[in-house]
């Protein structure tokens, strides 16, 4: 049985790295005794994958692994097992059954929307309406957003105009009470046409004029979609409950 | 949520930002306003090795069973963290509550190796406390050393108020009691201190003084008022199956060196090797049932949800119910898809067949420990371990499918000859040549791979070898280099690798094993000329070293070149691990006349722990 659970990272778990928190799922579900399946051979690993990276230091309220169970407890029996396992700042808050010939999350991952805006501490370097006629000036109104992106081997030129699907810019009040622009994103993820959100906005940045300060910027992912036909579905709203 | 010590600009520019921010699983956090004790527990090494050790996590479980006390981890911040931490002023914290050590009652700092001395140096300079005990106020927290070092304690004296000497499962509490007690009464810091060591197995350096011959041999060692004890008697649990053991130890988010469930099955060992410290100092061998042993287990298992299980004890096979304990978990785990680690199995036909039973035959190797080449040295050393034994377990494992073979040898062991060191390598030949012998071709998965390292042997004290005498790095190289070319002329040559040690970190574990209370000098020194990290090999550095001897008018070959006489007082003396001297030196002798000791189960020998009464010495 194929099994689409999905989950909040925030806080310190931001710290942790993607293959630290696939350890730490596999000891959860160990924990948890969901009886999960287990790969042939002499050193069988647990059936799991898991949608999209997310980079050290982002927090997300829509993160998504896919296992394999040989039995499941009903969805609600199953979120609180697994939440009573949970460390502070990863909450589990979906676990769906999928259909049988369901392709895992990572391989069907077309894009997701993202939060950045200022962390406490940090003063903003220019208001909301500011940063709203600069993507408009800067990103809406030019035919083509060319930006290169440095890889580790080479260089490669990329048209953000056909990567990122929403681009705005809105007030967000912050924990200490103090309003801040907070920008918001949809761009293309997955395996082909990876777009970090932070290069669209340093991108806006630098044609502004301004300096930006990854320190200042806090990245939170809101959720991962699939394509579906010319739009797009969480991946949250694939599976039925148990 | 926990506001962390260190801001995101910090954690997400330093390697792993895991270590510093806790929050691990079965991580203990307590309101502090409920607490009466704050004590911060201390590995000084990097957080992956810390996380790994056993005795932090039991004393960490015990401690927080106590409503009163909230007992948290810290570890040493990593070179990158250090910098920064030192730049900006940050006060070393704890990882439960984020809050600087330096609030705190107690910093407990276990210390398992010599070469991490330095490092305990960062602990307190990071932690803005005083780094000589002498030097500490009312409101510093009393820093406390426990662990395998502290039965030498006088190197490292000046920077500890108090030392635990033993097993920790049994005077804290007397300690937290007598604390509360004299806060409670307005106490002053020495007032405490003065009471604690009446404490059995506390010993508080400070309320001792050494006094030395001319030719610098120490004459004396004196406590300074008569209500403070003579000697130090070691702490030792009687009665390992009902101790505590923590059920649901903390679980790293980041890969630590020991990932895995730990389940110590006994402590102490029978076998009497003379120059293993462990072997004498955790006296006398004393089992965990194995009812107990089974559902600590899974118990364990089901709380960490760790994927590999492991036994720990010096010398497992001497566990008398081993095969019992093996079958239940070999049952259980391979029905839970959990792996079973076998560290110090002796090789026969029933470990063998375990061990086909729990890895990997292609991938895994066999070791085998004989320590010294030939039979004679393994006389001196009285590692009972046969050549017919090493080649008799070889030959079923290559039976069995195994190609891969490692051993591990000693070099600089005393009376050690060149013919010694030429067996190594003879003993590697004809490992591989009863492969060649064994294994048909058709059956062969290529040559086999015989491994060789060598360690090169530092006397520690409380072992018959504490009377030894070391050599200069030099010669050290020159016995590896002895090995190798024997090696290089032996017929399977191609199917045996030789790794072996550094000697200048050698010469340096030998001062600091065996040193005595003017050494810690010298360490504050290589501490304040940017030494630390010495336990890794790329922060080591050897002249640093030897310019602070130098600059303290210390010579290290005092400690190292001299073999001791037989009724030298010794730095450590005072401390009573319940092994006599006078055994000691009985062993010291058999040594010298290549005589071996039967192992505990098959003789007594008289060592003296038979007094705590308890363990393998009340057995019959």
């Amino acid at each position: 049985m194929k099994i689409r659970i999905k989950f909040r990272k925030y806080g310190v778990m931001k710290f942790i790295g993607h293959l630290d928190m696939m350890r730490y799922f596999q000891k959860a579900m160990r924990r948890a005794e969901i009886d999960i399946c287990y790969s042939e051979g002499f050193s069988p690993h647990q059936i799991m994958s898991f949608a999209a990276p997310l980079g050290v230091g982002v927090t997300s309220d829509g993160e998504y692994l896919d296992i394999e169970v040989h039995r499941s407890p009903s969805t609600a029996e199953a979120l609180r097992i697994l939440n009573e396992t949970m460390v502070d700042g990863v909450e589990i808050t979906g676990y769906v059954k999928l259909s049988d010939d369901a392709k895992t999350a990572m391989s069907i991952v077309a894009a997701a929307d993202y939060e950045l805006s200022f962390k406490e501490g940090y003063t903003p370097v220019a208001t909301v309406e500011q940063f709203a006629d600069g993507i408009a000036e800067h990103f809406t109104k030019p035919a083509q957003v060319l930006i290169t992106k440095q890889t580790k081997k080479s260089e490669k030129v990329m048209d953000l105009k056909q990567l990122v699907y929403d681009f705005q810019v809105s007030e967000k009040v912050r924990e200490d009470g103090i309003a801040v622009p907070c920008f918001y994103l949809m761009v293309s993820t997955g395996s082909t046409d990876n777009l970090k959100p932070e290069l669209v906005v340093e991108h806006l940045f630098a044609a502004m004029g301004l300096s930006y300060d990854a320190n200042a910027i806090q990245i939170h992912r809101k959720d991962v979609y699939a394509a579906d036909g010319d739009g797009y579905i969480s991946l949250g709203d694939m599976g039925t409950a148990l | 949520m926990r506001k962390l010590a260190l801001t995101d600009e910090i954690l997400l520019k330093i390697e792993k930002p895991a270590r510093y921010i806790g929050n691990e699983i079965n991580s203990v956090v307590k309101d502090k306003s409920k607490v009466a004790i704050r004590f911060a527990m201390c590995f000084p090494d990097v957080y992956e090795i810390g996380m790994s050790h056993l005795g932090i996590q039991i004393l960490y479980d015990m401690f927080n069973k106590r409503e009163d006390v909230w007992c948290e981890r810290v570890y040493s911040p990593w070179p990158d963290l250090h910098r920064i931490m030192k730049e900006q002023q940050i006060p070393l914290f704890g990882l439960e509550s984020q809050e600087p050590i330096k609030n705190l009652d107690f910093l407990g700092i276990t210390i398992q190796y010599e070469m991490c001395y330095t490092n305990i140096l960062q602990i307190l300079d990071l932690g803005q406390i005083p780094l000589l005990a002498s030097e500490r106020g009312e409101d510093c927290p009393i820093v406390i050393g426990g662990g395998p070092c502290t039965y030498n304690p006088e190197p490292i004296a000046d920077f500890f108020d108090l030392f635990y000497m033993g097993e920790g499962e049994l005077q804290y509490d007397a300690l937290f009691d007598l604390y509360l007690k004299m806060r409670a009464e307005q106490k002053t810091r020495a007032e405490f201190l003065h009471e604690a060591a009446k404490i059995p197995g506390i010993y508080v350096p400070s309320l001792y003084e050494p006094s030395y011959h001319e030719d610098g041999t120490l004459a004396a060692f004196t406590p300074l008022f008569d209500d403070i004890p003579r000697t130090i008697t070691k702490q030792l649990v009687l009665d390992m199956t009902q101790a505590v053991y923590p059920e649901k130890p903390v679980v790293p988010f980041i890969k630590a060196t020991q990932d895995r469930v730990v389940l110590e099955i006994q402590r102490g060992c029978i076998r009497g090797c003379r120059f293993c410290q462990a072997g004498m100092v955790y006296r006398p061998v004393r089992e965990k049932h194995v009812e107990r042993l089974k559902q600590l287990a899974m118990t364990m298992l089901k709380s960490t949800g760790h994927e590999e299980i492991s036994l720990s004890s010096l010398s497992s096979s001497d566990y008398s119910q081993l095969e019992e304990l093996i079958d239940f978990l070999i049952d259980e785990c391979n029905r839970r898809h959990i792996n079973i680690s076998l560290p110090s199995l002796r090789i026969d036909a029933f470990s063998l067949d375990v061990m086909s039973k729990v890895q990997d035959v292609k991938k895994s190797s066999l070791t085998f420990a004989p320590e010294a080449g030939s039979q004679r040295l393994r006389d001196v050393i009285n590692k009972g371990l046969t050549e017919e034994d090493i080649l008799n377990g070889a030959t079923q494992a290559f039976e069995g499918g195994w190609n891969k073979v490692k051993f591990y040898f000693m070099l600089g062991l005393p009376t050690e000859t060149t013919e010694d060191m030429q067996a190594i390598a003879k003993l590697a030949n004809e490992t591989a040549a009863r492969y060649y012998d064994t294994v048909p071709k058709e059956n062969r998965n290529g040559r086999c791979q015989i491994t060789i390292s060598t360690s090169f042997f530092v006397p520690k004290p409380f072992t018959p070898f504490q009377w030894a005498r070391m050599y200069p790095p030099e010669d050290y190289i020159g016995r590896a280099k002895t090995v190798n070319d024997a090696v290089k002329e032996q017929l399977n040559r191609k199917s045996i690798k030789y790794n072996w040690h550094e000697a200048d970190v050698t010469v340096l574990e030998g001062v600091l094993a065996r040193g005595d209370r003017r050494v810690a000098k010298a360490v504050l020194e290589v501490y304040q000329n940017g030494g630390i990290f010495d336990a890794w090999s790329e922060y080591f550095d050897y002249k640093r070293w030897l310019d602070a001897f130098a600059a303290c008018g210390i010579d290290p070959d005092f400690y190292t070149m001299r073999e001791r006489e037989l009724d030298e007082l010794f730095p450590w003396d005072f401390i009573d691990t319940g092994v006599t001297k006078e055994f000691l030196q009985r062993e010291w002798k058999h040594a010298m006349e290549e005589s071996v000791t039967p192992n505990c189960r098959m003789r007594c020998s008289g060592c003296g722990v038979k007094k705590f009464g308890g363990g393998v010495c009340y057995e019959n």
